[in-house]
């Protein structure tokens, strides 16, 4: 009987409640702009903030105002853009095409620790305590930053370093700015060769510190016939818009931190490119 | 002039004694969350302020002509919740149509104060402490006045500390958990004050 009353009570209660809001809503409430829907409703919802707005409700009210380009949504990609162009009628440049790359192949086997590190298991934490356990100071430290700031599940870690699902990585960047060694950047979908490496130590310490890092030869700079890769701080460093991919520099380099990679299946040549 | 005496010490007390944020430390959510800048600050005080006023008025009168009468003053705490929910939708569907850049600008914490423990330890606190339902409005309407000084106060000293250089290891949240800290510390030097202030 007292839980029949309880029930009753509580019952009545938000049953009140309810009738309450309602009135007040069909009294005080707000008509939302129909285009922030519209344009809302084409967005993938992620909450990423590659677009630079707090998150996609955000983008849509300022696409809807005018005030922001509809080219701006990196997971949408082009399909995205298209759909919002049609929508607000207007023409669209295609957004760029990126995807997360790891400049860092210092696995297990490759490199080895400094020193035992067992703090908070951060990278963030762990770069504070003089540059992070790895014998390489630019290296990954595998701790996985990256891996819990990606909203796509993308990243997972193997053999100590991150490595990238292309496939479902949206090309937002958030793992680019949350890695304290800045290891990962945002490269373009196509095929072109990539530098595995982060360290900017000369090329004998960098090399005792690991086995596949590069170590500044400037092999690669003589080698490529575009012209796209220079040597700075005793590293390659490409420049993606000149790179055609003919992969010249990954044959000629010493220590085969150059790798062509392929789009869209990045996933995929990791495997097979492993015999180079 | 009795009555008069203990209302003025039942609000005096709520607001400085026992703030609600840096004596009791209840509804730190948006005390830490919304006091970067005065405006929102402000907005986010007068919004728990009315809710609080307004939940106490309401559950004064169900607690005592309905939950006592029917032996359920132990759901209390779902009722009041269920209440106070209410409250904070109807407030947000208002402030939506009359400030919408407030509305904007309080953003997640609006409906947070939903759960804001403030809202609910007042509206419970009002009924353990035995106060009829003059003092208990007057104490939510301190405890609210309480907790808008506390936002203001702390929200100055926010925009000091953003202007200064503060070491890296303290930056962001450390510092501002450590000055909160010190206002607690601060407010601890009115406990007595009040009640000796009339005798």
């Amino acid at each position: 009987m007292d839980i029949l009353i309880a029930f009753l009570v509580v019952g009545a209660i938000g049953l009140a409640a309810g009738i309450l809001i309602a009135v007040v809503s069909r009294f005080f409430g707000v008509e939302e702009d129909q285009r922030v829907k519209a344009v809302r409703a084409c967005l993938p919802g992620v909450n990423c903030g590659a677009c630079g707005y707090k998150g996609c409700d955000d983008y849509a009210a300022a696409v809807a105002e005018g005030n922001a380009k509809p080219n701006l949504c990196v997971p949408g990609a082009e399909a995205t853009a298209q759909e919002l162009g049609a929508l607000l009628g207007i023409e669209v440049e295609p957004p760029k095409d990126v995807v997360a790359y790891v400049h860092c192949n210092g696995n297990c086997e490759a490199t080895s620790k400094k020193a035992e590190y067992a703090g908070i298991s951060t990278c963030s934490a762990a770069a504070m305590l003089y540059g992070g356990p790895n014998a390489c100071s630019h290296g990954c430290m595998g701790f996985g930053d990256c891996a819990a700031a990606c909203p796509a599940g993308a990243i997972c870690m193997k053999d100590g370093i991150a490595h990238v699902d292309t496939s479902r990585c949206l090309g937002c960047g958030l793992c680019e700015t949350i890695c304290p060694k800045h290891i990962i950047s945002m490269v373009p979908q196509k095929t072109i060769a990539a530098v595995m490496c982060n360290s900017k130590d000369k090329g004998a310490d960098a090399r005792k510190a690991c086995k596949n890092a590069c170590i500044g030869c400037m092999k690669c700079e003589k080698t490529c016939p575009n012209g796209a890769i220079a040597v700075k701080n005793n590293l390659a460093q490409i420049d993606y818009a000149k790179c055609t991919g003919c992969g010249a520099c990954v044959a000629g380099c010493p220590t085969g931190c150059l790798k062509k990679i392929f789009f869209p299946s990045l996933s995929e040549s990791f495997e097979d490119d492993k015999v180079n | 002039m009795e009555v008069f005496k203990s209302l003025i010490i039942i609000l005096l007390s709520s607001v400085l004694v026992n703030n609600y944020v840096l004596s009791r430390f209840l509804g730190i959510c948006p005390f830490l969350g919304v006091s970067k800048k005065l405006n929102q600050a402000v907005g986010m005080g007068i919004s728990v302020t009315a809710v609080m006023l307004l939940a106490t008025a309401v559950t004064w009168p169900i607690q005592y002509l309905l939950l006592d009468k029917v032996g359920l003053g132990y759901m209390q705490t779902i009722i009041f919740i269920l209440v106070i929910a209410t409250l904070v939708q109807i407030l947000e569907l208002v402030l939506k149509r009359f400030s919408p850049t407030l509305h904007k600008g309080l953003g997640v914490y609006l409906p947070l104060i939903t759960t804001n423990c403030a809202v609910l330890g007042v509206a419970i606190n009002n009924i353990n402490d035995g106060y009829n339902f003059l003092e208990s409005i007057v104490s939510s309407l301190g405890c609210g006045l309480g907790f808008l000084f506390a936002m203001v106060l702390f929200s100055g000293l926010r925009s000091r500390i953003d202007e200064s250089r503060v070491p890296k290891p303290f930056r962001g949240l450390a510092v501002t958990l450590i000055a909160a800290s010190f206002i607690s510390l601060a407010f601890m030097g009115f406990a007595g004050v009040v009640d000796s202030l009339f005798s």
